[in-house]
């Protein structure tokens, strides 16, 4: 495996590493910048713990090399947040009890974002549907869901989009 | 000084020139969603790789005299989005924005889930009843082969080394056309598909189906374009002595395996079962105004 | 007793109950948590296992030389590395182990017994090089037969895993060595006089297949030996203590020489209260001096970590024609894997623990095979037996003709009365939770075609145990509550509760955290339900030390009596009105505590006794579609009798979670072997655990009438009870919605249907 340079914006901050051409772009974020908040679940795309935002799309990072990050935007858990300001799905997590362990939780925060950016105002079937891809064991997903619809209803009586 | 074991060439004939040059084993990638499980497992290990994000030609949807043309390399989620595309082949997007999570789906292509060769892709089927054409680029230059034509077993196609699908062309559709893909997974999402059943229908102003295409995947080694159970619906209104017909024609095509997702008995019955399901809702769509 | 048990007593509490956000929680939202394959340490090496492809085997040799030689391996380790140690018992929560057993499960010893069994390790400077490593240890195997079911594994020609294992609890003792390591009985009254009077007995055969406990997060450590032989370990477990007893013990080291440090945890349910990795990475460490980090992949987590028992459960129930259970006989066959212990003996004392039953008796078979060691999975071996025992009353209620809580609660244990297992029961609510259900609107939701609705009831033991807690205050009247339970649940919130009750401090101001090994006293691993009831009690009676201290600082303030100093709403108010003094607040007190002694702070450590046992009650709704076998769960209430609720959101989440891994394990989940023994579906993708969309909201139901008074807030244990009732609910909804009784799990479409098709 070699080593190439990589360039990509990542929580809106530029940066610069080096990456294997065999090295997913989870074990990059991880073992290259430190984002140590996204998590490996499963290494195979099954769990979503590893759920990522690639140039607006939600996707799974350990399903990507990390050299197609090359001039791409990345947003990871730890950009949620903004100026030390938490989202309103963030928010509703801790207010509704809608984790546990919390290991499940990055990629969940970050496939719901991905939902209500497109799509303000899920129902519950569109809400489970969406987050299928993102496997929870302590929670039964009954908080997760209510946390989400609930985030949403503040993001739209807010007036919309962050 | 080590070859370059992995290059994103901007063109077709880059790609090709790359694969026709590699001195060890290549794997395209696309989406990466197949790929990288595999590279994982161990079960590939490609001496170069060659991604195709930088290729134009490869992503995005585009309209010609009625056609779709749907670059190979576009992800699933792109695909569910193009309203154009999901009003005239409501089937061929269902199957594909089956496929995986949402997660996957922002990555996976039409061009992956065929060139992987997976018996179960559960767009394949969908395509074959579309009557969608394969549009490959190669050192032999172009060609088109039916999208049938492509699988050759679990794993492999027909196509030759250093050729690249390049895009998937489903044909002009006539008026009062409906297609739908169902599949049977034991959960509700995130499982391969243990039966997956395509059915696309042309039907007459009186709702006599005029046209009928009918596909089964993980029931064989490729996924399966059944000509006699498509004859069967044929002429029908789709009561239930035709739908009867349909399903004991699927029946007789399937040659299944048992294995950890599924028995022969289960696939066999299930096939049925579900291709009749997918010709109504067909129906439904194709005398409710389904689209030219 | 003091003034928090009579706040509790009187309900009068201003923070227990409530449902703030848990001190740790945004850690977890952002990203910043740390979990064990987050720890970074400069010169950190990677570990990895290499692994028996064979489901038997004698290993003949190990060639670890090429492997030593390729530059960037700094150490390999196999079992020659551990030294010889002996069969003690080993603590392990829920989990029964012994030390040989548990040394021989992290690096086989002379023989693999299962596919995936780890044979040799390495540790490297990159993961690509440490995979190199593994391809360049050789081993020879000679490959011996295998049995994975468990009643093969009985049959007296079945390969045997240990020639030495003669089974336990049998007498005479026998000659002949067995793949059946223990035979337990439970029994009470004269059975054969039982069936006798029986007007109606029905008789069933159930199945059961393994299941994993599925946490998201795999095992992950990381271990640095130190050059003057103190160690430190850093690792997601369920007891750090229990790690650093199991890796002394494997290692044959001192206690004092391993430090272990909390990470967070992603999820455990019992399968972390043992260890695979630590004392492996420790090994390697040993050997290099490196920081080695060793965390297994999702393949591996299936392979090689201890999942929960398939099982057969025979059940025999003699009833009246008025529904009263007059006399039950359970068989139960449990798969332990490699080594003994399957929860069998847990599984037979639960079986049923519910019912009054006069005339009853339980035996149980520890059955090895070759499979991995299994490890405490939720209440482990009660949902087994449960599936067996509600399944047959079920049935029992269906030829009685009789609406299925009735018949339980005709036959349900009430306080005073004696369990089949022996314990008194004193304060239970299980009528209650029965009638909670019954009267419940999903009891009487209408249901159309190919829909059913299924009952079932569960209970579980819950523990006490040593636990230690400290409480400080700092100078300007905040407090951090200091325990050594690792928090799988949300448990920081309700410590943080509890010691903010008892101060009579704003829950804000109260942190919690988790300290390592040498931080604070010892604390038995966090599993049996037991954290809120017993490491609760232990940050409680910290939290009344330290009122009690604060009181004698008022006192010593005012120049007063220290009775006449009363603590209230976290302040010390003076009783004696000729003072005429202000009260001092926590904050006033703090701030001067130089001057009264130094600083504030209280620990306590203790052997927590009465806990109180679980009952749930669980009712769900499904649809069946008759052409494919699917399954669909439409409606789920869980019903529990909780003592009383610290922080009711969480008590929530351990019911809604235990009832969805409980559908899992109802439905889809299972291991696949081939003909060699070996796992066919190691990963997510077929190995199928409910997604969002497979669920609907879960109902809960709290019942807080019989708090537990040995708890200074009523706590029950809560967190095991939810997983056991599912299995039969499910497959009692599943014979409602088709008239096809299930008696195996999973219920999985093909099977379903095939079962459909049979009967029709």
């Amino acid at each position: 495996m070699s080593r190439v340079r990589i360039e990509a914006v990542v929580n809106g901050e530029p940066v610069e590493f080096l990456g294997g051409t065999r090295q997913s772009l989870l074990d990059a974020l991880r073992d290259e910048l430190q984002l140590t908040g996204t998590k490996e679940g499963c290494g195979t795309g099954d769990c979503g713990a590893c759920s990522v935002i690639v140039d607006g799309r939600l996707v799974c990072s350990c399903l990507m090399l990390a050299p197609e990050a090359d001039g791409r935007t990345v947003e990871t858990i730890e950009g949620l947040a903004k100026n030390g300001v938490m989202h309103p799905l963030q928010q509703q997590f801790l207010e509704q009890a809608a984790l546990q362990c919390g290991f499940c939780t990055p990629g969940f925060l970050v496939a719901a974002k991905a939902l209500l950016d497109r799509n303000p105002d899920p129902t519950e079937s569109e809400v489970r549907y969406w987050l299928a891809g993102n496997l929870c064991r302590c929670t039964g997903y009954d908080k997760i869901v209510r946390a989400v619809m609930d985030a949403a209803a503040q993001m739209r009586a807010a007036g919309g989009a962050r | 000084m080590s070859e370059q074991d992995y290059v994103e060439p901007a063109t077709v004939g880059a790609a090709v020139a790359a694969l026709a040059a590699a001195r060890g084993s290549t794997r395209l990638l696309a989406g990466g969603t197949d790929v990288l499980v595999q590279l994982r497992s161990g079960r590939v290990r490609p001496d170069l790789i060659v991604n195709l994000r930088r290729i134009p030609e490869l992503a995005g949807v585009r309209s010609e005299d009625g056609a779709f043309v749907i670059g190979a390399a576009t992800p699933c989620a792109v695909l569910g989005e193009h309203a154009a595309l999901a009003r005239a082949w409501p089937g061929v997007i269902e199957a594909a924005t089956l496929i995986g999570s949402k997660q996957v789906q922002g990555r996976a292509s039409l061009g992956g889930n065929l060139c992987n060769g997976s018996p179960a892709a559960d767009s394949v089927p969908a395509l074959i009843a579309a009557g969608a054409v394969a549009l490959i680029d190669g050192p032999a230059g172009r060609r088109e082969c039916p999208i049938e034509a492509v699988p050759a077993g679990p794993g492999r196609t027909t196509l030759a080394p250093a050729e690249i699908l390049v895009a998937i062309r489903l044909p002009a559709r006539p008026a009062r056309s409906g297609d739908a893909y169902l599949r049977l997974i034991p959960r509700t999402e995130m499982d391969i598909a243990v039966v997956g059943a395509a059915v696309n229908l042309t039907v007459d102003a009186a709702g006599v189906v005029t046209a009928a295409r009918v596909a089964l995947g993980a029931v064989a080694p490729t996924a399966l374009r059944v000509d006699a159970a498509g004859a069967a619906l044929v002429g029908s209104t789709l009561d239930a002595a035709a739908i009867e017909r349909m399903q004991a024609a699927v029946r007789a095509a399937c040659r299944p395996i048992d294995d950890k997702r599924g028995t022969i008995a289960y696939r066999t019955q299930v096939a049925g079962v579900l291709a009749g399901r997918a010709a109504r809702i067909a129906h439904q769509r194709a005398t409710q105004g389904g689209q030219a | 007793m003091n003034d928090a048990t009579h706040a509790a007593n009187a309900t009068g509490l201003k923070v227990v109950g409530q449902r703030p956000i848990r001190p740790d929680g945004a850690d977890k939202v952002t990203g910043r948590a740390v979990f064990g394959a987050d720890v970074h340490l400069p010169g950190m090496l990677i570990g990895r296992v290499k692994r028996s492809p064979h489901a038997h085997a004698r290993i003949l040799r190990i060639d670890t030389s090429a492997a030593r030689a390729l530059p960037g391996v700094k150490a390999v380790v196999t079992s020659d590395d551990f030294p010889r140690v002996g069969s003690e018992a080993l603590e392990q929560g829920e989990g029964s182990a012994t030390l040989v057993d548990v040394a021989d499960n992290c690096l086989a010893r002379g023989k693999v017994l299962y596919a995936g069994h780890a044979v040799a390790a390495v540790a490297a400077v990159s993961s690509e090089i440490a995979e190199r490593a593994l391809d360049l240890i050789t081993v020879e195997y000679e490959v011996l037969p295998h049995v994975i079911d468990v009643e093969a594994a009985m049959a007296p020609d079945a390969p045997l895993l240990n020639e030495r294992l003669f089974t336990a609890g049998v007498t005479p003792r026998p000659t002949t060595p067995s793949n059946i390591a223990q035979k337990t009985v439970v029994a009470r009254g004269d059975v054969a006089k039982g069936f006798a009077a029986a007007e109606v007995v029905h008789e069933g055969r159930y199945v059961t297949v393994p299941v994993h406990q599925g946490y998201i997060e795999p095992h992950a450590c990381v271990a640095w030996a130190g050059a003057d032989g103190q160690h430190q370990i850093w690792c997601s477990s369920q007891g750090h203590f229990a790690v650093r007893a199991m890796c002394a013990k494997v290692l044959g080291l001192e206690l004092r020489d391993i430090r272990v440090y909390p990470a967070e945890i992603g999820g455990g349910f019992g399968g972390k209260t043992t260890v695979y990795l630590e004392p492996v990475a420790l090994a390697l460490s040993r050997q290099c001096g490196r920081p080695v980090r060793m965390v297994m992949s999702r393949e591996e987590v299936f392979l090689a970590s201890g999942p929960t028992s398939g099982g057969v459960v025979e059940v025999r129930l003699g009833a009246m024609k008025d529904g009263t259970i007059v006399a039950a006989e359970v068989t139960l066959k449990f798969q332990a894997g490699a080594f003994p212990g399957s929860p069998v003996g847990a599984g037979s004392m639960a079986a049923l623990a519910c019912y009054a039953i006069e005339h009853a008796v339980v035996t149980g078979y520890d059955v090895v095979c070759n499979r991995p060691k299994v490890a405490a999975y939720r209440a482990p071996g009660a949902p087994i037996a449960a599936f067996g025992v509600e399944s047959a009353i079920d049935e029992l209620a269906v030829i009685l003709g009789m609406d299925p809580i009735d018949l339980r609660i005709r036959n349900a244990v009430k306080p005073g009365m004696k369990a089949v297992y022996g314990a008194s029961f004193r304060e239970i609510a299980f009528v209650e939770t029965l009638q909670a259900i019954q009267a419940h609107p999903q009891y009487r939701a209408p249901l159309g075609p190919n829909q059913g609705r299924g009952v079932a009831a569960g209970f579980w033991f819950n523990i006490g145990g040593e636990s230690s807690a400290a409480v400080h205050v700092d100078e300007d009247g905040g407090a951090t509550v200091i325990t050594s339970n690792p928090d799988i649940g949300g448990s920081r919130a309700s410590m943080a509760m509890m010691a903010a009750e008892t101060l009579g401090l704003p829950i804000e101001r109260v942190r919690a955290t988790i300290a390592d090994t040498t931080a604070i006293g010892f604390s038995a691993l966090t599993g049996g339900s037991r954290v809120t009831f017993a490491t609760g009690m232990a940050v409680v009676q910290a939290a009344q030390r330290v009122v009690q201290d604060l009181k004698r600082r008022a006192a010593l303030t005012w120049e007063c009596e220290a009775d006449q100093v009363e603590w209230r709403d976290g302040a010390a108010y003076c009783t004696d009105a000729s003072k005429e003094v202000a009260p001092l607040s926590l904050r006033d007190l703090a701030s001067r505590s130089a001057r009264t002694g130094g600083p504030i702070s209280a620990e306590v450590s203790l052997n927590a006794q009465g806990a109180g046992p679980g009952f749930g009650v669980h009712v769900c709704d499904v649809e069946v579609d008759p052409e494919t076998g699917r399954t669909t769960v439409l409606r789920y209430t869980a019903a529990q009798d909780v003592g009383r609720a610290i922080h009711p959101a969480y008590v929530e989440g351990q019911l809604q979670g235990g009832v969805a891994q409980g559908i899992g394990w109802a439905l889809n989940e299972e291991y696949v072997y081939d003909a060699k023994g070996v796992l066919q579906n190691p990963g997510f993708l077929d190995y199928r655990m409910p997604v969002a969309s497979d669920l609907p909201m879960i109902d809960t139901i709290l019942i807080e009438s019989a708090p537990n008074p040995r708890h200074p807030y009523g706590a029950k244990g809560v967190g095991e009870v939810p997983i056991v009732p599912p299995l039969a609910a499910v497959a009692n909804a599943v014979q409602r919605a088709t008239g096809v009784r299930m008696r195996a799990l999973p219920i999985s479409p093909p099977r379903l249907l095939a079962a459909l098709d049979g009967e029709g």
